[in-house]
């Protein structure tokens, strides 16, 4: 990725855009990636209920069909009204239909954590409720639980990657170029690491924090606990590849100007392993994304009432729950696969564009 | 072989004391301790509080209790007492890790079993339609993570009632004849290993065709065809013989990391494994538990990339280890 290797007046940026731009499947991981941090974001917009809004009538609820077609008559999408009916059951009462409303006025929130609002994308008048999934066991509409698990489920992976590619990096560069005994020491340190099975690690760590931590902070030992565990991967191929770029002329070059050690490796080495960092990066964050999901569907993650997509799970493992209530699993399942499949897709796609070997010659 | 074998198990030592002491360190940095959810509870004495306190150690400053650990340890191959459990933890895990072992190598057989028939289906009909919905099927497979694959296949148990949904034994298992608790076994074995086995199941039938496809180009396969023997026997008898090599290496690898694989489905379907035994012992501050199974897991993946490495050696006569 130097500068030299570009011809001119193309910028290295603007030609992987130019070849990340040819995989169709890239470019669909990458909007879908850009889709759903938007849907997280805005997730309070987005969904028509509170992420705690429990309707102890409507436990279970199935998801409710939109409809557009009413006694053989077109008109303006719509839901019927429903009932408790006996058991479990709900009854749709096919006389009442509730029409569905753009922008209505619902809970207060703060978009983006600073505006204060109430208005939402779409709902029903209450006392009427419309469920896109369904609703859970405490009457909790599950898509609006999903966009705001969202916000913990997809960020885990974003902010997890920021502080242990920061370590893995500074560390593995560090011991590469210093080489000695401190190279020793790290290296025994990420060997030490990389010998114990990832997810016996990460459930002994998460003995380190309380169990029963609020939210917010469950939120930031788990980061910690997957910041912690994913580095030392990273640390011993940047080691690799510093080993081999601090022999380079320009490192030399910079340090008979009197750089200091910091400096080169900051400024001169570590850039040079850019293009590794960032494909390496977009394939682990399904992995961040997805030790979130595990520790929280075990119950030693993200406790209830807050949403995120693994303890949305924690219904999903009765028996009764799967074979009647399936929109319990199918809910964030999807998101779930969908999120790690759209990763992948862009990974791949990275990777490719970022390879100058896998670019056609003359078409650059 | 032999001074490579013995450097290998010298190396692990140090390994073992440091994960040892990591862990150790980790668990008391942890708040509170087992007893402190003892305290809480009316019907325990101070007395009987202090006595416990004492006779656990857990009045000693943390670096005495890791040295009274590891002399025990080391002169008794005693690795405590399980707090929750009143069992010696050597006695809990052995339990434990047995039901692991069968789980991944359970898991393993169906990798193989299917792997090799389907790398050999997507060879030898390359760019046919059998090889481009396998591919397919392998790229999807690769976004599917085992919470979602574990979870599938327990709805379909609950959904068919084919399979047990969860545990290792029928409740009247002690009443049925041996053939019958080998059945039952199976049964409760039979979905918990699916989904350990099929996780790996996408990338090794990849290897299996490329490496089939790279022997199906060779000359002696042409030699072969030209001789006239018909093409069953090209395939089996020299192509798949050679194409098989460099998997056996892979299978070493896979050993150790069935044990952190299996970690996911053994929690799903309450099968009493390793990891089960982690989880509940974390949940439990059952100290000297989550101890044993760390390093009992840690034990098993050097040991499995121990056993790697031995067979790509065997396997390979360029490699010689010295």
């Amino acid at each position: 990725m130097s500068e030299a290797a570009a011809p001119a007046g193309v910028s290295p940026g603007r030609l992987v855009w130019r070849q990340l731009r040819r995989s169709p499947l890239a470019v669909a991981g990458g909007v879908l990636l850009l889709l759903l941090y938007a849907a997280a974001a805005l997730a309070p917009f987005l969904a028509p209920y509170a992420e705690n809004d429990i309707d102890r009538d409507r436990f279970f609820h199935p998801p409710t069909p939109i409809r557009v077609r009413d006694e053989g008559r077109w008109r303006a999408p719509f839901v019927y009204a429903t009932q408790r009916g006996p058991g479990q059951s709900h009854v749709t009462d096919r006389t009442r239909a509730l029409p569905l409303r753009w922008f209505v006025r619902g809970a207060p929130y703060r978009l983006l954590g600073v505006l204060p609002a109430d208005r939402h994308l779409f709902g029903v008048d209450a006392p009427g409720r419309v469920f896109l999934i369904g609703a859970d066991e405490l009457g909790r509409d599950v898509w609006s639980r999903l966009l705001y698990g969202a916000q913990v489920s997809l960020t885990v992976g974003l902010v997890g990657i920021a502080i242990s590619f920061s370590l893995g990096l500074l560390l593995g560069g560090v011991s590469g170029y210093f080489g000695g005994w401190v190279d020793a020491l790290i290296m025994r340190g990420t060997e030490l690491l990389l010998s114990i099975p990832g997810l016996y690690l990460l459930v002994a760590l998460r003995g380190v924090f309380p169990l029963d931590l609020p939210s917010q902070q469950t939120y930031l030992a788990i980061v910690a606990i997957l910041a912690l565990l994913g580095w030392a991967g990273l640390a011993r191929i940047i080691r690799g590849m510093v080993l081999s770029l601090r022999e380079a002329e320009y490192v030399i070059a910079a340090r008979a100007l009197g750089a200091s050690s910091l400096r080169i490796i900051a400024r001169h080495i570590l850039p040079n392993t850019l293009s590794f960092t960032i494909v390496a990066a977009s394939v682990a964050i399904p992995g961040y994304i997805l030790g979130e999901v595990f520790l929280s569907f075990l119950g030693v993650g993200v406790q209830p009432p807050a949403a995120s997509w693994g303890n949305m799970l924690i219904a999903a493992r009765s028996q009764r729950v799967l074979t009647s209530f399936p929109w319990m699993l199918v809910g964030p399942g999807v998101a779930i696969f969908v999120t790690v499949m759209a990763f992948n897709f862009f990974g791949d796609g990275l990777r490719d564009a970022l390879d100058p070997r896998r670019r056609p010659e003359g078409r650059a | 072989m032999r001074t490579f074998l013995l450097r290998r198990l010298l190396q692990s030592v140090p390994l073992l004391l440091g994960i040892s002491a990591l862990t150790f360190l980790l668990l008391q940095l942890a708040p509170g301790d087992f007893l402190s959810t003892m305290a809480d509870n009316p019907q325990v004495s101070a007395e009987s509080l202090e006595a416990m306190r004492r006779r656990f150690g857990l009045d000693q400053p943390w670096w005495v209790q890791y040295l009274v650990y590891l002399k025990n340890v080391f002169l008794h191959l005693d690795f405590g007492e399980s707090f929750s459990r009143h069992q010696p933890v050597f006695q809990v895990l052995r339990g434990g890790l047995a039901n692991t072992l069968l789980l991944a190598v359970a898991a393993a057989a169906v990798t193989w079993c299917l792997a090799i028939p389907l790398g050999v289906i997507a060879a030898v009909r390359q760019h046919g339609w059998p090889d481009r919905a396998l591919s397919f099927l392998a790229f999807l497979w690769l976004s599917v993570p085992e919470v979602l694959s574990g979870l599938l296949l327990l709805w379909f148990a609950a959904a068919t009632g084919w399979f047990p949904i969860g545990g290792m034994r029928d409740l009247d298992h002690e009443l049925f004849g041996p053939l019958g608790r080998a059945a039952d076994l199976l049964r409760h074995l039979a979905l918990p290993a699916l989904v350990v086995g099929l996780i790996p199941l996408a990338s090794r039938m990849r290897q299996m065709r490329a490496n089939l496809l790279d022997q199906l180009r060779l000359d002696y396969v042409t030699t072969a065809r030209a001789k006239g023997l018909p093409e069953h026997r090209v395939l089996v008898r020299h192509a798949l013989r050679n194409a098989l090599n460099p998997l056996i290496t892979l299978f070493g690898f896979t050993l150790g990391s069935l044990v952190s694989g299996s970690f996911v489905a053994e929690t799903i379907f309450a099968w009493p494994g390793l990891g089960t035994l982690t989880l509940d012992a974390v949940r439990a501050q059952d100290q000297y538990l989550v101890m044993g199974s760390v390093l009992l897991a840690s034990v098993v993946l050097i040991a499995g990339n121990l056993v790697a490495d031995l067979m790509l050696a065997a396997s390979d006569p360029r490699i010689r280890h010295e």
